[in-house]
């Protein structure tokens, strides 16, 4: 505290910066675009786990300002594929043990996730998923509104609402992060291990030369390289266009806000799919809310009055206590959705254009899987087997990945 | 807020209205392989700027296109579909 005192009056900085600034090479092994979660993990895990440590992150902005730092937190691995309940597993795992591995606190709280099912044909989908889970490993189950009155009493569990709460599948290992901790944590570790992070880097141009990748071009000079990662969410399409590659993508704005702070009272993750809405309590007292998507295509970060009053009146159903409560702020991510709800990982038909992309509106529990497979895939020039199922070309051969029972409800 | 003007019934808030996506041109049946089918089916411009695109008004039940700028969201453009574009 004295400490901080005294560096504010003499105006020196008490620590160093997180990470270094560079002069932008002519040349790296591999550059990665987009500056999020996905785009530093992959960094970080090239360095750490194969010694690939000519890399370049390149962010137009500055890191974690795309979805990475607007999300909403959620971790879990409850979906409804075996390969994508295999795929976020593996993500929780990297996750218990990333505060460790970093050395930054990350605020993990696996508190426990509740998702509600307020007619016949969810408790179906419910168990359905509670199968699939238990069948990898995971911990899922159905509960019934006895022990969800335990869990979380605020809920109202009468059959006075016109969904009523008849069922919840349960997934305890399920919790929130920090996320700008986490942005920043695999940034500060790439950096150490020599990755250049250049922030205000513009991409605007990728050299395609017989198929083949050979530079990018950025608003701060012109890079050679081999290996190009689009790792740009939300704007995808936009980069993958200038390497001439097409993505079963469209980008929809997801929105967000949080309440006024309140003494600690929720101690879970409370999801609804029927009313699309789900709710977790910060460790500043303040409600995390968000919904589905905007129910139209769009690149604009504008907050809308509709989806404010849609969120308030549906959560008002759930906990109607909650009624004077007041919204303190409301924000936008853009997020990059694919037909099945899964995402998109690996090879193109551009040789050494890569993608991580398609993360839509549940990417951030992905980073750490995502970051250190597609490491394994770029340092191997090979498909690891917990990728497969998601590659680009499963579109054409007609393998989906069908995720939208568990992914509906953007977290 | 969002305004969309239906062919029919005149400008309304978008919350009375479906967004049906982007407008793709149908290949002919006859000739289509996986390649140009998954591509009809799957694949999007995403433009950021001005989209065509189909919507639906849900209270008089019909489809329309529209020109949209999907960064601004200024429409400069709605009407029936016609063969001609
Ligand atoms: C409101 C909201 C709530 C969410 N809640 C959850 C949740 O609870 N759990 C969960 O798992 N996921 C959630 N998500 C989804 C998650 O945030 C994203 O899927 C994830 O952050 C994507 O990470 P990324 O690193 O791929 O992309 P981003 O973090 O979006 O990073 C992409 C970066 O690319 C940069 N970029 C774009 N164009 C260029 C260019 N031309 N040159 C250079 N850089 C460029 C952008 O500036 C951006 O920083 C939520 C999203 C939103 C919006
Ligand atoms: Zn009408």
């Amino acid at each position: 505290m004295l400490q901080l005192i005294r560096h504010g009056l003499n105006g020196k900085r008490p620590f160093p910066r997180m990470w270094r600034e560079h002069e932008l090479k002519d040349r790296y092994e591999v550059v990665i675009i987009g500056g999020g979660v996905h785009g530093l993990a992959a960094a970080y895990y090239l360095a750490r786990d194969h010694g690939i440590t000519d890399v370049a992150v390149l962010e137009k902005n500055y890191i974690g300002s795309g979805g990475s730092g607007r999300n909403t937190t959620i971790i879990r691995s409850n979906y409804l594929t075996p390969e994508g309940v295999l795929f976020y597993d593996e993500s929780v795992k990297l996750y218990e043990t990333l505060a460790l591995e970093l050395n930054f606190n990350l605020l993990f709280s696996q508190r426990g996730h509740l998702t509600l099912a307020h007619n016949d044909s969810s408790v179906r989908t419910m168990r359905w998923r509670a199968e699939v889970n238990q069948l990898q490993g995971v911990d899922s189950r159905l509960i019934w509104p006895d022990e969800i009155a335990r869990l979380c009493p605020q809920l109202d569990l009468s059959d006075h609402p016109r969904y009523p709460i008849l069922a919840a599948l349960y997934h305890p290992p399920g919790g929130v992060i920090r996320h700008d901790a986490v942005v920043w944590g695999y940034a500060r570790g790439a950096d150490l291990r020599g990755v250049h992070i250049h922030q205000k880097t513009e991409v605007t141009g990728i050299d395609v030369t017989n198929s083949r990748v050979t530079g990018v071009r950025t608003t701060r000079g012109t890079i050679k390289t081999g290996v190009v990662l689009n790792a740009t969410a939300g704007w995808a399409t936009l980069i993958s266009d200038m390497a001439g590659v097409r993505l079963p993508i469209t980008t929809h704005p997801l929105q967000a806000c949080v309440s006024e702070s309140l003494k600690p009272f929720l101690n879970v993750i409370i999801v609804s799919g029927s009313l699309h809405v789900y709710v977790s309590q910060s460790d500043r007292g303040e409600l995390v809310m968000g919904a589905s998507v905007d129910p139209y295509t769009s690149y604009s970060l504008d907050s809308t009055l509709g989806f404010l009053e849609g969120l308030s009146g549906h959560l008002l159903e759930l906990m109607p206590s909650l009624a004077r409560v007041k919204i303190l702020r409301q924000w936008a991510g853009l997020c990059d959705m694919t037909p099945d709800y899964s995402p998109i990982m690996g090879f193109t038909p551009v040789e050494g254009f890569l993608v991580d992309v398609g993360w839509g509106t549940y990417g951030f529990k992905a980073g750490p899987v995502s970051g250190k497979r597609m490491a394994e895939l770029i340092a191997t020039d090979r498909t690891p087997d917990l990728l497969a199922p998601f590659r680009l070309s499963r579109f054409e051969e007609g393998r989906l990945v069908g995720e939208k029972g568990a992914a509906s409800v953007g977290h | 807020m969002l305004l969309l003007t239906c062919p029919n019934c005149g400008e309304r808030n978008v919350a009375e209205f479906r967004f049906g996506g982007e407008a793709v041109k149908r290949p002919a049946p006859e000739d289509v392989n996986r390649a140009t089918w998954a591509d009809y089916l799957y694949l999007r411009r995403n433009t950021n700027g001005m989209q065509r695109e189909w919507w639906y008004h849900t209270p008089c039940g019909c489809w329309f296109v529209a020109e949209r700028h999907t960064r601004t969201q200024d429409v400069s453009h709605t009407a029936f579909w016609s063969p001609e574009g």
